[in-house]
């Protein structure tokens, strides 16, 4: 459906409101550097680490789990930003008697990334707390009772 | 109104004008609520002192945030560092620019309305990230990392959850969306179980993701404070501290109109004969009802685990709002087609 406002005049107001955001934080950061006190000392000026001398870098290895959550991410925003246009659709198609037609493309495509997330489960990739296999008792891995 | 609505130069500067003295006012007024109604839940009295039954404390409190010394501490990144409150502000901000307020009155109509949303309000991770990582803080970086991956994990869901109501509506504008509500609360999205019954399961999962999505408890791993100070916010102070703050309750406040103007109508009134009272108090009204709903979870839950989390999100919201998607669109194929 069309809106009221043409595409340039909604888009130009979004901008607007984009410029504002910044103009917002620019406008108090300054106002408050009228008043504010400035007076580093060397105790104000480090890093907090609950009142201790911070220990080594903080830029250290992370859990590589975040890495995993990223990319299955990656592959679930692909797959909706292409539902989106479909979703639009949706209801035009039905109304031509195409329903079904468009319904199963769908089905297929969610589908194949339900796939996708099934593999990912299975595997223990959505798992956060990974017990690896070989550190299971050995009776339990046999079914015995341990 | 017609003459101001026509005119982008006077149409665009005088909304955005308008929303950003309402986030200003939103700000104070939930952080007074949630000091106020969690000290009820807890039989306290809360703030009392400022004014009468403390009205006035959030506002001296900002006075105290702007007379605060900005301290950035040695080894920060420093760029990175400043430029982190703007962009998690002004993405935040600039969600508001779709705000339906009444019928056909918003700042801006786009046609991809829930989109923009969508988009916009994911650079609020962007921002998280770049703040824990230039802060040369360990809770900082490790509470930016938990917020990215909870608001990337949560994104998920919560799309797949708006989808079903674009798919119904047809349209990604939110005021179409508001549009096919009318008529009564018996039409709306959320309780409508004789339009789409999976709506309504729909409803449920994108309250459960916008919560994690704003950083709310049971979902507030990012800036746990028994466990990661202040997470990723912990090196900023006064002004710039505030920013995060400002956003932190307007995004809040976002995701209290998106949830009423996907599930709950919007602008329109809860029965038809109610049409004189003016659109954006229907709007603001059910938004604030999400409000002080957020603040009653965070007084009710405790917080999730790390491991919980993803379990939460990845084996329960995401298969559950796929099954939606698939149902609702064979319900509207089967019995509305």
């Amino acid at each position: 459906m069309q809106s009221m406002q043409g595409m340039q005049f909604a888009f130009g107001v979004v901008l607007m409101f984009m410029v504002m955001g910044l103009l917002i934080g620019i406008v108090a950061l300054t106002l408050s550097s009228f008043i504010r006190p400035h007076n580093p000392t060397e105790q104000k000026l480090q890093i907090y680490e609950c009142g201790e001398e911070p220990v080594g870098s903080p830029w250290m290895q992370f859990n590589n789990r975040f890495y995993t959550v990223a990319l299955v991410f990656i592959l679930f925003d692909v797959e909706v930003v292409f539902l989106f246009p479909w979703a639009v659709i949706f209801n035009d198609f039905i109304k031509q008697g195409l329903g079904a037609f468009i319904f199963a493309e769908m089905a297929v495509f969610v589908g194949i990334l339900a796939l996708g997330l099934v593999y990912a489960w299975a595997k223990g990739d959505l798992e956060w707390v990974r017990t690896r296999r070989f550190m299971k008792p050995a009776a339990a891995r046999k079914g015995g009772v341990a | 109104m017609d003459f101001l609505m026509g005119n982008i130069w006077l149409w665009g500067p005088i909304t955005a004008v308008v929303i950003a003295a309402v986030i200003t006012v939103n700000a104070l007024v939930s952080v007074y609520l949630e000091r106020k109604v969690s000290a009820w839940m807890q039989n306290r009295l809360g703030p009392m002192e400022n004014g009468p039954q403390g009205i006035f404390q959030t506002l001296i409190d900002a006075v105290k945030l702007i007379l605060k010394e900005d301290i950035i501490a040695r080894g920060i990144d420093r760029p990175l560092f400043k430029m982190a409150p703007y962009i998690v502000f002004g993405a935040s901000f600039a969600v508001f620019a779709v705000t339906p307020l009444a019928e056909g009155v918003s700042p801006a109509d786009l046609d991809v309305g829930v989109f923009y949303v969508l988009a916009i309000s994911s650079f609020v991770a962007v921002g998280i990230m770049m703040a824990g990582w230039s802060s040369n803080n360990k809770w900082s970086l490790y509470g930016a990392l938990r917020g990215v991956a909870q608001a990337v994990s949560y994104e998920v869901p919560l799309s797949l959850a708006v989808l079903t109501v674009v798919m119904a509506a047809g349209s990604m504008s939110l005021q179409t969306v508001c549009v096919e509500q009318g008529g009564g609360f018996w039409n709306w999205n959320g309780l409508a179980l004789h339009k789409n019954p999976f709506l309504v399961g729909s409803f449920l999962i994108y309250f459960i993701a916008s919560l994690a999505e704003v950083n709310r408890t049971p979902f507030d791993l990012p800036e746990a404070e028994s466990e990661l100070v202040g997470g990723y916010h912990t090196e900023y102070s006064g002004m710039r501290f505030a920013l995060f703050f400002l956003a932190e309750y307007a995004n809040m406040l976002a995701a209290g109109i998106l949830a009423s103007v996907l599930f709950l109508g919007g602008w329109q009134p809860l029965l038809p004969a109610l049409d004189f009272v003016p659109g954006p108090l229907w709007l603001f009204g059910k938004a604030y009802f999400f409000v002080v709903l957020q603040i009653w979870i965070r007084m009710t839950l405790p917080r999730l685990r790390v491991d919980q989390l993803m379990y939460v999100c990845w084996k329960v919201l995401v298969p559950g709002a796929l099954a939606m998607l698939v149902l609702g669109g064979l319900w509207q194929l089967m019995i509305k087609g």
